[in-house]
């Protein structure tokens, strides 16, 4: 591993009863950079993204995150580390507000307890404002900070994707992940999320980015990592990886991209 | 800057407010008096009941963790009180250090019930929850032998009232030309104890504690990715609720000056929970509300019911107990249908439950 790089991943596998759905999957993450993952329906993508947030524990396989190795550690350990991430099907504090939802990113880099709590002595009350204070600027950048006080739920679906991000954001992640942030959004909202991914990652924060939508992952990203049953096909820059007769195979399917090379 | 200015406008008002609450709440004893001293009494009863209301809220309402259990923290905190401070073992301990006690102790029944069951949700911890009480409840029930702990159903009787230097909670004395009964002094004590409680719950709810609480209760999966130790903050839940059980029970035990294991049943348990519930579920002055509500409300009934029937049939054709539980179990389904969200919800649980009208526009 080189000083460039942020993950490292080496021979990750995952099984669920009779199905492999990871095999001995490798691939690297380099530090300021926006790595896209693709692949068909099915191939991996998510158990993926669950194993590395530590959702689900890899059968073999092991992570080295800035250095260290991220083996076994739980979701809420691997966010102290330094991994945010989003959910496919949203999963924001529903009933909570934009605002709340936010601060409860801040929770794992701060401190105060208890007695913090039930005292409120100068250092809780600083911390308070302070938790304040940044997940309001962190709703201003995402751009939902007009409905700081909404509940999550009653948001548009595109700020509610906004939100998640914001709120992962809160933990100060050194990388991000992204599970399809731009499903089901138009072509609008898909253009303000791509230009909020390149912000992201000019300010220093490393993007990880499953997505579905191809115009978007190959105009933001500088190398995709392709998966399909489970097994690594590619991994490369966006432009050797467009004219992969394997990745094409994958999503056209074997018989017409045969057809495709003969006409 | 602005809140501070708006602060100091309102002030004078807010003031006025407060002082005349004060004066209600420090003359309520003998008004209650007046009428007959048993409502002092149900007044005190009242209080307790904040207590252990708030108490289960924590758990409930802020972390979604649903305790059927609850009353045998309670039982914890007035056992030890019991057995610390009565001739049952001869030990008279103060009551300032064995409320800190019972709370210490009903502290670690909370960890000890939490820690098995984290990764139980719903009617599953429900299930457990129900055991654990009862478990409690069947232990001072019979740890009479073969050593004689809690002297099993008959309880323990005797137990030492408040006192300090020699100034005893329980007895009536004249006190600057007034008399003032036992309930009466207690009721200052209580009153102090539950505006604490209060006041401690207001503020755990607005801290990064309560928010990570109702991460947890909206989703646990999504908490734990934002990097909240889901165990911990759980555990803590149940620590702390178990800890305001315990110094209510500590408090109930000098109070009535007598514990047995009959009061710590399965029906209490319920009616602390139906309390947090229809007050409206972790909302803190919805919660005092369902506690005062459900306390008082029986004690009405009891006293009205009779009288009623005798004036309308001339003979009692169903006797006050009998009648009580009706009128309570057709409240509770009415307020159920009627306000589900409970009688005072929380802002948040009304926008809940106003969303299909909102989403509908």
């Amino acid at each position: 591993m080189s000083a460039l790089s942020l993950l490292v991943a080496k021979d990750i596998s995952k099984r669920f009863g009779g199905v492999q759905a990871l095999t001995d999957v490798s691939f690297t993450i380099n530090h300021g950079e926006i790595y896209g993952l693709i692949g068909p329906n099915g191939a991996g993508k998510t158990s993926l993204f669950n194993v590395l947030t530590g959702i689900y524990e890899p059968d073999g396989g092991t992570f080295v995150f800035d250095g260290e190795p991220l083996s076994g550690a739980k979701p809420n350990e691997v966010a102290e580390r330094g991994i945010a991430r989003t959910f496919q099907n949203i999963r924001l504090f529903q009933n909570l507000s934009a605002l709340e939802n936010v601060m409860i990113g801040r929770h794992v880099r701060t401190k105060a307890g208890v007695f913090g709590a039930i005292l409120r002595d100068q250092r809780t009350l600083a911390e308070e404002a302070a938790i304040e204070k940044r997940a309001y600027e962190l709703l201003e950048y995402v751009g939902v900070a007009k409905r700081a006080n909404d509940l999550a739920k009653h948001l548009a679906y595109g700020d509610q994707r906004r939100l998640e991000i914001a709120r992962a954001l809160a933990t100060e992640p050194k990388l991000l992940a992204l599970d399809e942030p731009a499903a089901g959004m138009n072509a609008t909202e898909t253009q303000a999320l791509k230009r909020l991914l390149e912000d992201i990652r000019r300010d220093g924060t490393t993007i990880l980015l499953i997505e579905h939508d191809m115009k978007l992952v190959m105009s933001v990203c500088v190398r995709v990592l392709v998966l399909d049953y489970g097994k690594k096909i590619a991994e490369d820059s966006c432009s050797v990886v467009q004219n992969d007769p394997k990745v094409i195979a994958a999503y056209l399917g074997g018989e017409v991209s045969l057809n495709l090379k003969g006409a | 800057m602005t809140t501070r200015r708006k602060g100091k406008a309102i002030a004078p008002k807010a003031w006025a407010g407060v002082a005349l609450v004060a004066i209600a709440l420090a003359v309520l004893p003998f008004v209650a008096a007046s009428v007959g001293q048993a409502w002092v009494r149900i007044l005190n009863f009242a209080m307790i009941y904040i207590m252990l209301a708030l108490g289960l809220n924590i758990v409930v309402g802020f972390a979604g963790l649903l305790d059927l259990g609850y009353i045998a923290f309670y039982a914890v905190g007035a056992y030890v009180y019991a057995l610390l401070a009565s001739p049952h073992f001869n030990i008279h301990l103060p009551f300032w250090v064995i409320l800190p006690m019972g709370a210490g102790l009903a502290c670690l029944f909370g960890v000890l019930l939490g820690a098995p069951t984290l990764k139980l949700r719903g009617d599953y911890l429900a299930i457990v929850t129900l055991g654990f009480g009862e478990i409690i409840r069947i232990f001072l029930n019979n740890l009479n032998a073969p050593v004689n702990v809690t002297n099993g159903p008959q309880g323990i009787n005797l137990i030492d009232p408040f006192r300090v230097n020699g100034f005893s909670f329980a007895q009536a004395e004249r006190i600057g030309g007034i008399q003032v009964f036992g309930p009466q002094k207690y009721y200052y004590v209580l009153l102090l104890l539950t505006i604490a409680v209060i006041v401690i719950n207001l503020r755990l709810q607005n801290s990064r504690l309560g928010r990570a609480w109702e991460a947890i209760r909206e989703d646990e999966v999504a908490a734990k990715a934002m990097g909240i130790n889901t165990r911990n903050v759980k555990l803590l839940a149940f620590a702390m609720g178990a800890s305001f059980g315990g110094i209510a029970g500590g408090i109930f035990s000098a109070t009535q000056q007598f514990v047995s294991p009959e009061s710590f049943g399965l029906f209490e348990s319920v009616i602390v929970l139906a309390m947090v519930v229809l007050g409206g579920m972790g909302n803190i002055p919805g919660v005092i509300l369902g506690a005062i509500l459900l306390t008082l409300l029986p004690e009405v009934l009891r006293s009205t019911m009779e009288p009623l029937q005798n004036a309308l049939f001339g003979r009692v054709l169903l006797d006050a107990e009998t009648v009580r539980l009706l009128v309570f179990g057709i409240a509770l389904v009415a307020i159920m249908l009627y306000r589900p969200a409970g009688l005072w919800p929380s802002a948040v649980r009304k926008r809940e439950l106003e969303a299909p009208k909102v989403a509908g526009q």
